[in-house]
């Protein structure tokens, strides 16, 4: 791809960038809640992707990683004094130390069976979570989180989320055209051959995880910040699978494609969930007319009709 | 350089190698030859850390390999290919060799510098070297399958191994693409100095390529000597150039 072409590729991002700065003044504040929602939904479904998607892993808790995050984050701001940018570092720091430790476990074990592990562990955190009264106030959570004043608001919680969500995708979209990235996309192919030639397969796994967690610590972080509340579901496995729909919705071997699945599974919670708590059903059957006619998801069939390929990191197929 | 001493790998009931004993030299083409089932593939993957061996002892230039996970091996100085075509079907075939260019120079692991200009000389360099460099930008599972099997011994390139492995590095292949095949494999062992052992069932190949012989039957080694001399041994001929093999 030559510069140029390149360039082009990054206009019609940068052409969403410039609306959604402009549009929180124009559009009721609720519409400016639920981008944000999506946002950070967003987020979290990209973090997944890095190791689902690109690393071929069965990562089936991730959830567990983002209410890290977000426990971390609230916890800091209510439990302790301590400034509040410690807080919006432990927060994802928390999160890929936990992802670290699960992580370790599961790279010894391939396929199902590293999804398997995967869910007991997470559950694990889960079972903290929800127990343990004393500290994180078991079932009922944490809430009135007192967030600081720069983003009390609903369009500057906008702006913030927005800016940090814009930086992570860059970040992740650097990390995934690099040496590493093409690695682990070598790794999701053929593991066997990389190890052949040279490659620690479990140790390049177990990085890709600690970097996928990280951010999913980020969106548990940017959560605490929208919502200003902690509670168990949002370690709980359905929130995991949730988020690996997602994935597989928009398409989980493009760059961007999660984020279209969460836009999509959050509008319809929210639009559709309003008239019925069966929400899930139009998911379900959406999920299965995937399966049967989109299976590289709604963006991997955009970029297969409309030819050029931006967002793919590497030609696959 | 490669010494394998009386190895033993068995699965279950079955023993597949049966005190095996292999010597390469520096600078050496090697072919082990047996019937189907002789232990051939699995002495190879007990070579390169794919499976551990019951007993016995891989070295590499006097090093134990025996317990070394096969990254590791790897980055002694062996590199291999795979009796399947063993690729990254999704990748180009650039990128196909740039993995393992990238990890031979240790950079798998750099995270934020843009993987395309990396290593971008060395992978063409290689890519030139076995003819697929005008394939470069196609994706590696639409080669066809010769090509395929050329590129997996690029792939094995990129690690600048001292000792290069080809598991029939020919099977499936017309014998026209077979001929070429063995041209460059030649080629490759004198431009690049290389080691080579390789298992290969066309006799015809192993008797003109190769310097040594080793002949495998089931999972014990027979003998392993010059070609002339494994040509004129009763015992191979028994086992296997005077059976229905021939």
């Amino acid at each position: 791809m030559t510069m140029k072409n390149r360039f082009k590729s990054f206009v019609p991002y940068g052409v969403i960038l410039v609306v959604l700065l402009f549009l929180p003044p124009v559009i009721p504040r609720f519409y400016t809640y639920i981008l944000t929602s999506i946002f950070v939904t967003a987020l979290l479904a990209m973090s997944l992707n890095v190791v689902v998607g690109h690393g071929g892993l069965f990562q089936f808790h991730h959830a567990a990683f983002y209410g890290v995050g977000a426990y971390t984050f609230a916890l800091i701001l209510t439990k302790t004094s301590l400034p509040i940018w410690v807080g919006f570092v432990a927060g994802p720091v928390a999160a890929a130390m936990a992802g670290l430790l699960v992580g370790w476990f599961c790279v010894r074990l391939t396929r199902l069976y590293f999804g398997m592990l995967q869910i007991s562990l997470g559950s694990l955190i889960w079972a903290i979570a929800f127990r343990w009264y004393s500290l994180t106030g078991g079932d009922d959570g944490i809430h009135g989180v007192p967030v600081p004043d720069f983003v009390s608001s609903s369009t500057s919680a906008y702006y913030f989320i927005l800016i940090l969500l814009t930086i992570c995708l860059v970040v992740m979209y650097l990390i995934l055209r690099s040496p590493f990235g093409m690695t682990l996309q070598a790794i999701r192919d053929n593991p066997e051959r990389c190890e052949a030639v040279g490659i620690n397969v479990r140790r390049h796994q177990l990085l890709g995880i600690v970097i996928a967690t990280f951010f999913a610590g980020v969106a548990g972080v940017l959560f605490v910040v929208l919502e200003r509340s902690v509670f168990p579901d949002l370690l709980f496995w359905v929130l995991s699978l949730e988020i690996f729909i997602m994935c597989l919705l928009g398409g989980w071997f493009t760059f961007a494609g999660p984020i279209l699945g969460a836009a999509i599974t959050v509008s319809l919670r929210t639009f559709v969930g309003i008239y019925t708590e069966y929400w899930t059903l139009i998911l379900g059957v959406m999920l299965i007319l995937l399966i049967f006619f989109l299976p590289e998801g709604v963006m991997g069939f955009i970029t297969e009709k409309f030819g050029a390929r931006p967002e793919r990191v590497y030609q696959e197929r | 350089m490669l010494r394998i001493e009386k190895i033993h790998k068995s699965f279950g009931n079955f023993v597949a190698v049966n005190g095996a004993s292999l010597t390469v030299g520096k600078g050496e083409l090697v072919a082990v030859i047996g019937p189907n089932g002789a232990g051939k593939t699995t002495l190879f993957n007990l070579i390169t850390g794919q499976l551990k061996p019951d007993r016995g002892k891989v070295l590499f230039n006097d090093e134990d390999m025996t317990k070394l996970p096969t990254y590791h091996i790897c980055r002694k100085g062996i590199a291999r290919s795979f009796q399947i075509a063993n690729i990254f079907h999704r990748l180009t075939v650039f990128r196909n060799v740039q993995v393992s260019v990238l990890s031979e120079q240790g950079k798998s692991n750099k995270l934020f510098s843009p993987a395309h200009n990396i290593a971008v000389e060395e992978t063409n360099r290689i890519l030139e070297s076995v003819g697929l460099l005008e394939n470069a930008e196609n994706i590696a599972g639409s080669l066809s399958y010769g090509d395929q099997r050329i590129l997996e011994i690029a792939i094995a390139l990129g690690n600048e191994p001292e000792l290069l492995i080809l598991d029939e590095p020919t099977a499936g292949m017309s014998p026209e693409e077979t001929a070429a095949t063995m041209a460059l494999i030649k080629t490759l062992a004198e431009t690049r100095g290389l080691t080579i052992l390789f298992c290969e069932h066309d006799m015809d190949v192993v008797f003109n390529t190769a310097q040594s012989i080793m002949v495998m039957h089931y999972g014990r080694t027979i003998v392993q000597a010059k070609p002339e001399e494994v040509k004129a041994n009763s015992q191979v001929q028994e086992a296997y150039l005077g059976g229905e093999n021939a």
